[in-house]
């Protein structure tokens, strides 16, 4: 990728804006090659759930002890990186923080990418899959599972429409001007963009509605980062049986999404020629709230290690033990470092929260986040109160199996595959609410 | 007024039928319940059914009748209901316990285990340094504030009115929750086709003893409550060669020995003996006690630190 930044000083006309957030979406190059390649991978990923489903569970690593294994961990950090959502559009677009117009698409576009396949991952990881409506025939609401079954969807639906909403004036422009998109597509923005013209009327109905749901939106997102923590503090176990799961987990959802976020916007910005509007004051931006964030991640961290730490109760002594300086130590110590710690003292330096550097920093930040999930889940599960005994070696030990991995890239590539789609038929920035903010007139016709 | 009537036995017949033919799949009880009613149209036609002992007979279609009991059904609700009047206890007395294993072997005959899958497990314990060590048999403690059944999604796990608490492996949908909440470690998923399915695929499903066990589904202790059900004391406890185990119930305040069959008072035995449960601060109020491992019958023959020295 090669990011040549054009002069800044580059004065935006609405068609000059029209054009070149439309460019991209005409222009195929090399786009279905990524896309067969996406759906290689889901293939291969759909055949080792095949060959899961039919064997059993047991072709995982999994066994009775590490009963939670690599699908919970993956699945928390789906749901970690699909909050950034709330965090961007709603939180920040609730305060009136205006730098985040342009990039507050890519965030919806990301959590309703990740929460969509964060409710798969939890169906890939039942021991009965078929019976996955026993959760609605037979739902008791004592259970978190049903409370974040709730959640999650409540999430999914709402971020949905905080994508579309928005954007109901650019699919208005869609559907004018994109002339070559394929009949269906052009039915799709005909339909989705509701016969909006931009009337004063239309107008505030449509910010009304964008406000309420950004309010709605807060509480479900703390819910189900909260919700899912739940699954682990809700229990009696060394390593999850502590307070701070809910505030702890969301802090550090905030980190992941927001890495996540900047790695999208590197990667818009370059591929899809957006350096106009995905500027480097963004990068500039988010490597603040990055900072911030972290901050806060951090703090939860040295509360959660360091005050059981302190007094080693003899239950945790084993398991922060074996974090801290045992077979763990590596990973719990670079997810620490590399997530938390360094991206801080790089990103406080001005020239580190360029776009390029600041996008390396996410890469680590983000693959620290996704270990470290790993290491919250599945350590607590080889540290029972009770010791392992009379089972073979393999169930004192956990590995993810080739299967397990396989299926786990499946999401991956299922989560990229939906941001594609989505960044190919929908404007990846927001036409309208840029020329908005620069206080540019425009005009939709019917 | 005959409009009325033929409903509600229509009504009967599709619940009654709907329950009969549940196994076969909904389509097939479709299609079936639509024969059934062109059949009341058209008397004389005749249906092919296969008989329990595997013959093919002709039956005429008016003379279909649904049957009357399901044994799956019977079994479940029973199951569900627990043993009226009855408040089951154990008592495990660890300064008996030389790792004799029967029980761990008895247990794992009756509910379809292979050899590493344990409802019982007869774990080498050292509390501290410098400790005694001892061996502790722990099944699932049948706790009266389950962590498990408060967790499980769909109601698969339950405790019932006579304090056992069973896992329905008909309704379980493999998310494990149960075993990440059990404190214990006391439960098992069937990772991958149980033992011997082949053999026992055929057999109605018994929630009392979770058997046949089934893939992707969670297993437990259930305290033989399908033995219970027949007077019987627990696989283990009546397997124990040493005297480890007293079985019984709390409301008659009486405990029976599995080995020699003496039967004692529960709470006498609890006091004279120091009697406690097994990490009461958890507050998950267990129904196993455990009698300290005092004044032992047997020298600790393990090996804390080295498993295979064990068999």
């Amino acid at each position: 990728m090669n990011d040549d930044t054009k002069s800044k000083e580059t004065t935006l006309s609405f068609e000059k804006i029209k054009q070149d957030v439309l460019r991209p979406m005409q222009n195929h190059r090399g786009l279905e090659l990524w896309i067969v390649f996406l759906i290689t991978v889901i293939s291969v990923g759909a055949w080792a759930y095949y060959v899961q489903l039919r064997d059993g569970l047991g072709v995982t690593g999994m066994r009775d002890y590490v009963s939670w294994g690599l699908y919970i961990a993956n699945f928390v950090f789906f749901v970690a990186v699909s909050l950034v959502g709330m965090l961007i559009s709603s939180i920040l677009g609730l305060l009136k923080v205006d730098w985040i117009a342009p990039i507050s698409r890519i965030a919806e576009i990301i959590a309703v990418a990740f929460v969509a396949v964060a409710g798969l991952v939890i169906v890939l990881d039942m021991g009965r899959p078929d019976r996955v409506l026993n959760v609605m025939i037979h739902g008791r609401f004592q259970s978190p599972i049903l409370w974040d079954v709730t959640v999650i969807t409540t999430y999914l639906v709402i971020s949905a429409l905080l994508l579309i909403l928005p954007m109901i004036p650019d699919l208005a422009i869609c559907k004018k001007e994109i002339k070559t998109a394929p009949p269906m597509l052009k039915k799709l923005y005909a339909i989705l963009s509701f016969g909006y013209t931009n009337t004063p009327e239309q107008h505030k109905h449509l910010h009304k509605m964008i406000r309420t749901l950004m309010v709605l939106i807060v509480p479900v997102g703390l819910a189900i980062h909260t919700v899912t923590s739940w699954l682990f503090a809700a229990t009696l176990r060394n390593g999850w049986d502590t307070t701070i799961f809910g505030p702890y987990f969301v802090a550090g959802a905030f980190v992941a999404g927001s890495a996540a976020l900047i790695i999208a916007m590197y990667f818009f910005r370059v591929n899809y020629k957006l350096q106009d509007y995905i500027t480097e004051l963004h990068f500039d931006k988010m490597g603040k709230l990055m900072v911030a964030v972290c901050l806060v991640y951090l703090y939860f961290n040295v509360n959660e290690f360091l005050v059981p730490g302190y007094k080693m109760k003899s239950g945790d002594s084993v398991h922060l033990k074996e974090l801290f300086f045992g077979s763990w130590a590596i990973m719990f110590w670079s997810s620490q470092l590399l997530g938390n710690i360094l991206p801080i003292i790089l990103m406080v330096n001005k020239r580190f929260r360029m776009p390029k550097p600041i996008m390396i920093i996410s890469i680590f930040v983000l693959a620290s986040a996704w270990f470290k999930r790993y290491v919250i889940v599945i350590p607590t599960m080889l540290h029972p109160h009770l010791p392992i005994q009379n089972v073979p070696d393999n169930y004192q030990h956990y590995f993810p199996s080739s299967v397990e991995i396989t299926v786990t890239v499946l999401s991956f590539a299922l989560a990229l595959l939906i941001i594609t789609v989505l960044a190919k038929i929908f404007p990846v920035v927001p036409i309208c609410e840029i020329a908005d903010q620069k206080g540019i007139d425009y005009k939709i016709e019917e | 007024m005959t409009q009325k009537t033929s409903d509600k036995s229509r009504r009967n017949f599709l619940k009654s039928f709907g329950v009969t033919v549940g196994a076969a799949g909904v389509v097939s009880s479709f299609s079936l319940l639509s024969a059934a009613k062109a059949a009341a149209k058209e008397p004389g036609e005749t249906v092919n059914l296969l008989t329990a002992d595997g013959q093919l007979v002709q039956v005429d279609k008016n003379q279909l009748r649904p049957t009357v009991n399901e044994p799956l059904d019977e079994l479940q609700q029973r199951g569900r209901e627990g043993i009226a009047g009855k408040s089951f206890v154990m008592v495990i007395d660890l300064s008996k316990c030389r790792n004799a294993r029967k029980c761990m072997s008895a247990c794992q005959n009756h509910h379809q285990l292979r050899a590493d899958q344990h409802h019982i497990n007869v774990l080498q314990m050292q509390d501290a340094d410098h400790t005694a060590p001892y061996f502790m048999p722990k099944p699932c403690q049948h706790c009266d504030n389950p962590p498990c059944t408060k967790v499980c999604p769909v109601d698969a796990t339950f405790k019932r009115q006579d304090g056992i608490v069973l896992i329905d492996n008909e309704r379980c949908i493999g998310c494990r929750f149960c075993i990440a909440a059990c404190p214990y470690s006391a439960r098992i998923f069937q990772w991958t086709e149980p033992k011997d399915a082949e053999k026992y695929k055929d057999l109605t499903y018994n929630i009392e003893a979770n058997v046949p066990q089934k893939k992707g589904t969670v297993s437990k202790c259930l305290f033989s409550a399908d033995r219970l059900r027949e007077d019987k004391l627990p696989s283990c406890v009546s397997a124990c060669p040493n005297g480890v185990y007293y079985f019984g119930d709390r409301n008659e305040d009486a405990v029976t020995n599995g080995t020699s069959g003496e039967t004692v008072r529960f709470s006498k035995l609890i006091e004279e003996n120091a009697g406690y449960t097994l990490m009461e601060e958890l507050g998950t109020k267990p129904r196993v006690y455990y009698l300290p491992p005092k004044n032992r019958a047997f020298e600790f023959n393990g090996d804390l630190l080295n498993e295979e020295n064990l068999h």
